[in-house]
């Protein structure tokens, strides 16, 4: 057990600096002077030249490469060109949590649709219901965020009045974004639980456990469901990852000041450090997302540890 | 009770995908032909999936035909009609600059179904060569091709592909490289684990003996056998490089104004949600209309060719 962690640790670390190098030296191709985006053009040159020795920004880009991953290493991301005198890594730190909110709203929503209409749709495999519930989460799936929450936003807070359209400033902001976000999430949860338990309710123990005499209802909950969750959890993991490192669109239509929304901005600002610090930290959550659900699949599942 | 329970079980088993793909595995065995009967068997009688193909050949006939029934056009502006209400002369009405919504919309699936075609052939062909050879040739070329292939795989999709706009400056070309980018991962993925089976097989190892070349073995006789698999992910590549596109025109990354994009359009019509909703929702439901259609075909898809893949 302890060797597999070491070693699934270990694979991970060279994709992290892979991600690092290939992040930085994209940025680098960007043209233009990052001094000229700083001081809005309109300094005088030697200000200018300065101000790029200072910063080192006439190095070698491996120089500065391997200045930037020690920088990182100690939580220093440098300091973002836009927003004057804030550090990148303290303006991540700010973001973060509200994502982190918006991201545990989203699952629950998620988990809350998507798991039992699986459930019932693979009990009543072929029926009506069962085709209604996958039609609807394939249609889930095909909606792009951006529209679902125009839908969302015209429909519960222009029409109904429900809920504010945008902004964030207490618990009833993070409705609308949540079902949002999780709605689009739910659809892959659904699919993804009906076909396990369909694959597991082929399996020999649930004869045997239909042969015992069992209800139908416990031979589902007891025995096939715990069996067929596995895969599902592991998907989850990832999507936790995913919705953490930047649910873009849904803070940017929301207005929610999350990390999604800061990358965006940085894009728009054309703020670089900012920009790669943010796609970094995403990544990095991506990767740790996908480390855990492996430990733990092999935790639960001591055939993986093997092979 | 046990009736019931019965008849339950012989339904299960009737679609079952294990079994399913025992049958289909020993017709190919008595005959080849009917392997592919039943595959187009399986696609004809799933209901989704040829509505999917209906959806898709409609929305292809618009956008080649865009000039021909359509009496506007789509850069044109008229002030004076802006916002108007769907009526005889403008079926889905204006938007905010007089333009026709309907038109715009002919034009801009001329757009979606380019931007799902050409980045998911890139992406299915340089994910089909690196699988290949990551897995027919092994060690080094392995472990390099399956590292980068990890790395475009760590990123959330839409993250990558904006970091790349950003890079490259927002242009066709551009996006084209930056879908292609992110979606190859996956193909080279799927390709390497068939291949790393198929390679043991007798057939490849009597091809080794007779010393045919390493690029036939992997070309001739390696690929045939992926393509199943291939054409369900290609199928389910199109609709997410054509929301992934949508998603960008609407963050300000993809395609730029006055272009017909269903994204862009949604993006510029957003602020017209509470005076006209028509203007702003009506392009996202096109989007879905045909990344839906996709599904329902990629789905369709695979449930015909290839049993073991589903999710």
């Amino acid at each position: 057990m302890f060797s597999y962690i070491v070693k699934r640790v270990l694979t991970a670390i060279p994709i992290l600096l892979g991600i690092v190098l290939l992040i930085f030296l994209m940025l680098q191709v960007v043209p233009g002077n990052p001094v000229v985006v700083m001081m809005k053009e309109k300094a005088n040159p030697a200000v200018i030249a300065n101000l790029t020795e200072r910063m080192h920004l006439n190095d070698p880009w491996y120089i500065r490469f391997g200045r930037y991953v020690w920088d990182a290493m100690h939580g220093d991301f440098g300091i973002s060109y836009k927003m004057k005198n804030r550090e990148v890594s303290k303006m991540i730190m700010d973001a973060f949590p509200n994502t982190v909110k918006l991201t545990i709203a989203a699952l629950v929503v998620a988990w809350a649709i998507g798991i039992p209409a699986g459930i019932i749709s693979a009990v009543k495999r072929g029926s009506i219901l069962d085709n209604v519930v996958m039609t609807f989460s394939l249609c889930g799936i095909s909606m792009p965020t951006f529209w679902v929450a125009m839908l969302f936003q015209y429909v519960f807070a222009h029409k109904l009045g429900w809920l504010p359209v945008s902004g964030f400033s207490g618990f009833q902001y993070l409705i609308l974004p949540a079902f949002v976000l999780g709605w689009s999430y739910s659809g892959s949860i659904a699919r993804m639980t009906r076909t396990n338990l369909l694959e597991a309710m082929h399996n020999d123990y649930i004869r045997t456990a239909r042969a015992k005499g069992l209800k139908e209802s416990s031979v589902i909950s007891r025995h096939a469901l715990k069996n067929s969750m596995m895969p599902v959890v592991t998907m989850m993991a990832m999507q936790v990852a995913g919705m953490l490192s930047g649910a873009v669109m849904t803070e940017t239509i929301f207005g929610i000041p999350g990390l999604g929304r800061i990358t965006v901005d940085a894009i728009k600002n054309r703020d670089m450090p900012l920009l790669q610090g943010s796609t970094i930290f995403a990544a990095a959550l991506i990767i740790l997302g996908n480390l855990v659900a492996d430990i733990a699949y092999s935790f639960l599942d001591p055939r993986i540890r093997v092979s | 009770m046990t009736e019931d329970k019965n008849k339950d079980f012989s339904q299960l088993k009737d679609t079952d995908p294990i079994i399913s793909y025992e049958q289909e595995e020993s017709a190919e065995l008595t005959e080849l032909n009917s392997t592919w009967d039943n595959i187009v068997n399986t696609f004809r009688h799933n209901h989704l999936a040829l509505i999917g193909v209906v959806i898709i050949i409609l929305i292809i006939l618009a956008a080649v035909l865009a000039p021909v029934i359509s009496a506007y056009d789509p850069y044109v502006q008229d002030l004076e009609n802006k916002l108007a209400k769907p009526s005889a002369a403008h079926l889905l009405g204006t938007d905010a600059f007089g333009r026709d919504m309907l038109t715009r919309l002919f034009y801009g699936a001329r757009n979606s179904l380019v931007i799902g075609l050409i980045p998911s052939i890139i992406a299915i062909v340089i994910g089909t060569v690196m699988g290949l050879m990551a897995g027919y040739l092994g060690k080094t070329a392995d472990f390099i091709i399956m590292r980068i292939a990890d790395i475009c795989l760590s990123f959330p999709s839409l993250l990558l592909a904006m970091v790349i706009m950003y890079t490259l400056g927002a242009s066709l070309l551009n996006l084209f490289i930056a879908l292609s980018i992110i979606n190859w991962g996956m193909t080279a993925r799927t390709v390497r684990a068939e291949t790393l089976q198929l390679r043991e097989k007798e057939f490849v190892e009597a091809a080794r003996s007779c010393g045919v070349k390493r690029s036939t073995i992997m070309f001739r006789h390696i690929l045939p056998n992926c393509i199943p698999s291939l054409i369900v992910i290609f199928t389910l590549d199109i609709p997410s490089a054509i929301m992934e596109e949508a998603s960008l025109s609407f963050l300000g990354v993809g395609a730029q104004p006055p272009e017909a994009s269903w994204g862009l359009m949604v993006s510029e019509n957003k602020d017209q949600l509470t005076r006209a909703p028509w203007v702003a929702l009506i392009p996202g439901f096109a989007i879905m209309l045909l990344v839906l259609a996709f599904n329902f075909v990629g789905d369709g898809m695979r449930d015909a060719l290839d049993p073991t893949l589903k999710e």
